[in-house]
């Protein structure tokens, strides 16, 4: 055990599935050697027992989608050393950033049988529209390995290697025909930063764009070829408005391709 | 690796049980025996035991962005042209540690990685492969830093080439002299010859350890005939290119034009995602990434493939040299057929044409070139 006191874990959640949270439980082995480096200080998901701030790292799960989690969000990003934000809707809005493209009025009238009681704003946005982020950790839900390099790096005090390349780079490294050429399956992976593995070209589906547009996304180009193998203009919208519908290059291009 | 060339061979001939005998043979002898398969819709390199496990009576139809099999009318064991796989993939492996290290009472304790004593054989390795291989052998064993994993992988692989009979849509080895007649680099070269219900193929030795294994397998020294038939099997292949590539200039047409507007106009296409570098069998660039653990008492430094493709490819204190996609191929294709001349004494193109076939949106080097020579005055682009 060190001497000097460890460091302070916090894992918050604003509006989300609780999935990254579950993907940081799903580290499993690597959870005791962890509970060995930080304390951990605020974890719901986890543990009922809580500690005070400040932490020394805060890892926010979650979308900023009502007036109440603007104003927390700025006080865990003041009880915070660092802030890493986890996930698709930390990081881009996540699904519930559709709402974006709609009137909120309607949903919630739709949805609820008494919308009065409903505050919500009218977009959901990412962590970053708010406070100041130290690092962005894509993914839907991220990737329990790609967590612990993070932290990891926190605690040794360097950058972390976590690519912002495409899924292509992953997915030939790892020896899989390309589904998009070999199969003319439409594949969101040129567009898409890497992460997960290439999972789903792996079992011959194309990537859904989990872990968000890569780090020089050519959509039009992309969107091109998908319409040579036959989508439709609906289907580039539905492909690009999905988790990552927020982050800027997807929705630019479903945006180009909604009527 | 073939060693000292030995006289060329008048040719033997052996059968498809033949075929079975050299696995066996180079199995016993300890190599792990790699060649081509069918998996995932395409043909791919993967260990192989029997003749079985080959793309019997598969071919592939190739073409920008385009791969797709097919079925054979005959039962030809690699009536295929190359796949999306290569054998860097076993030479120059996409993932390998480098070193680990230690945090200990007194410092720090370094770990090289050991000494790995597997032996390749590949299997239908083609001419325009060898050429790879040979331009990746310059770059990882030429000059004064020598790839010490590379060197051990390298030397003690056994290369049987099986000449091309089938090349696809996208192939212009010709253009690059690389092929499609295996000519060196080989211990045993095969030329598959299916004719009137006979399915046999005519041998070549190209090393002394490849005389030995031919030796341990039935076979009969091929006749005139077969001989014949054999030199027309890569003659047809020759004149049955998909694509053409104009070498003569290339090397001061690409470096006197950085500013052409046909960059611009590919990097409207260019995805950026580096399947081209990846698929390609003589991209040879790495990226090093090294990762301390929850307890900061181990690391270890890992070399996986990279791509020029990339923004932290290029990037130097402040950011990125490289950041629109126009700068990017411009490296990459000026590097590939111009300035590697410059590098390396060579191209670094052999027409094998994977980075045709595997770019998702069928870009196609030999276009590109096209275009920018076809747009300047004769004289130019000729320089």
């Amino acid at each position: 055990m060190p001497t000097s006191p460890r460091p302070r874990l916090a894992v918050w959640k604003f509006a989300s599935c609780d999935g990254c949270q579950l993907s940081f439980l799903d580290c499993e082995d690597e959870l005791l050697s962890l509970a060995g480096e930080v304390e951990i200080g605020y974890f719901l998901e986890a543990s009922g027992r809580t500690l005070p701030g400040p932490y020394d790292l805060s890892l926010v799960e979650g979308s900023i989608t009502t007036p109440e989690d603007t104003q927390r969000i700025r006080e865990v990003r003041r009880l915070s050393k660092r802030l890493v934000t986890i996930g698709a809707c930390a990081t881009a809005g996540g699904i519930q950033a559709l709402r974006n493209f709609a009137r909120i009025e309607d949903f919630v009238s739709s949805v609820y049988a008494s919308p009065e009681y409903i505050q919500t704003l009218e977009r959901s946005t990412p962590i970053a529209a708010h406070v100041p982020v130290d690092f962005e950790l894509r993914g839907c839900p991220i990737h329990p390995l790609q967590l612990l390099e993070v932290i990891s790096a926190f605690l040794a005090g360097r950058s972390p290697a976590i690519p912002t390349y495409s899924v292509c780079i992953e997915c030939k490294r790892a020896g899989n025909p390309c589904v998009l050429v070999s199969r003319g399956v439409a594949c969101l992976g040129p567009v898409t930063q890497a992460g997960c593995g290439a999972i789903c070209p792996g079992y011959a589906r194309g990537c859904y764009g989990c872990y968000g547009p890569m780090e020089s996304p050519n959509t039009p180009s992309l969107a091109r070829a998908w319409r040579a193998l036959g989508s439709s203009r609906r289907d580039l919208l539905r492909a690009f408005r999905t988790f990552n519908a927020g982050a800027e290059a997807f929705r630019r291009e479903s945006e180009a391709n909604a009527d | 690796m073939p060693e000292a060339q030995v006289p060329a061979s008048q040719g033997s001939i052996m059968d498809r049980e033949g075929l079975q005998a050299l696995l066996d043979v180079l199995t016993s002898r300890g190599f792990g025996v790699v060649g081509p398969r069918v998996r995932d819709e395409a043909v791919v390199y993967e260990p192989i035991r029997n003749v079985a496990d080959l793309p019997e009576g598969w071919t592939d139809r190739q073409d920008g962005g385009r791969y797709r099999l097919e079925r054979r009318e005959d039962r030809a064991l690699f009536g295929y042209a190359v796949g999306p796989h290569s054998w860097k993939q076993f030479l120059f492996p996409s993932r390998q540690r480098l070193w680990q290290a230690r945090r200990t009472e007194t410092g720090l304790e370094f770990l090289e990685e050991p000494s790995r004593d597997e032996r390749w054989a590949f299997l239908g390795v083609r001419a325009c492969e060898l050429c790879a291989i040979a331009i990746q052998d310059r770059v990882f064993l030429g000059g004064v830093h020598r790839d010490r994993s590379y060197a051990e992988r390298r030397q003690r692989v056994f290369v049987v080439a099986v000449q091309c009979a089938e090349p696809s849509g996208t192939c212009f080895c010709v253009s690059m002299q690389a092929g499609p007649k295996a000519t060196c680099g080989f211990d045993l070269a095969l030329t598959e010859l299916l004719h009137a219900g006979s399915h046999r193929f005519l041998v070549e030795a190209g090393s002394r350890v490849g005389q030995e294994v031919l030796a341990a397998i039935p076979h009969r020294p091929a006749n005139e005939d077969e001989r014949r038939a054999a030199e027309k099997v890569t003659a047809l292949a020759a004149a049955r290119m998909g694509r053409t590539l104009e070498t003569r200039g290339i090397r001061e047409l690409l470096q006197s034009h950085p500013e052409h507007p046909r960059w611009e106009e590919v990097a409207s296409r260019c995805l950026s995602c580096g399947n081209c570098t990846m698929v390609c069998p003589t991209c040879f660039c790495s990226t090093v990434e090294d990762h301390s653990d929850l307890s900061g008492k181990h690391t270890e430094r890992m070399r996986l493939w990279d791509s020029c493709f990339t923004l932290g490819f290029s990037y130097l204190h402040g950011g990125s040299v490289r950041k629109e996609i126009r700068s990017r191929y411009r490296q990459w294709m000026t590097h590939k057929l111009s300035t590697w001349f410059d590098q390396f004494g060579s191209s670094g193109c052999v027409g094998c044409g994977r980075c045709i076939t595997w770019c998702p949106v069928g870009i196609d080097i030999t276009e590109e070139a096209r275009a920018m020579r076809s747009s300047l005055p004769e004289e130019t682009a000729h320089v």
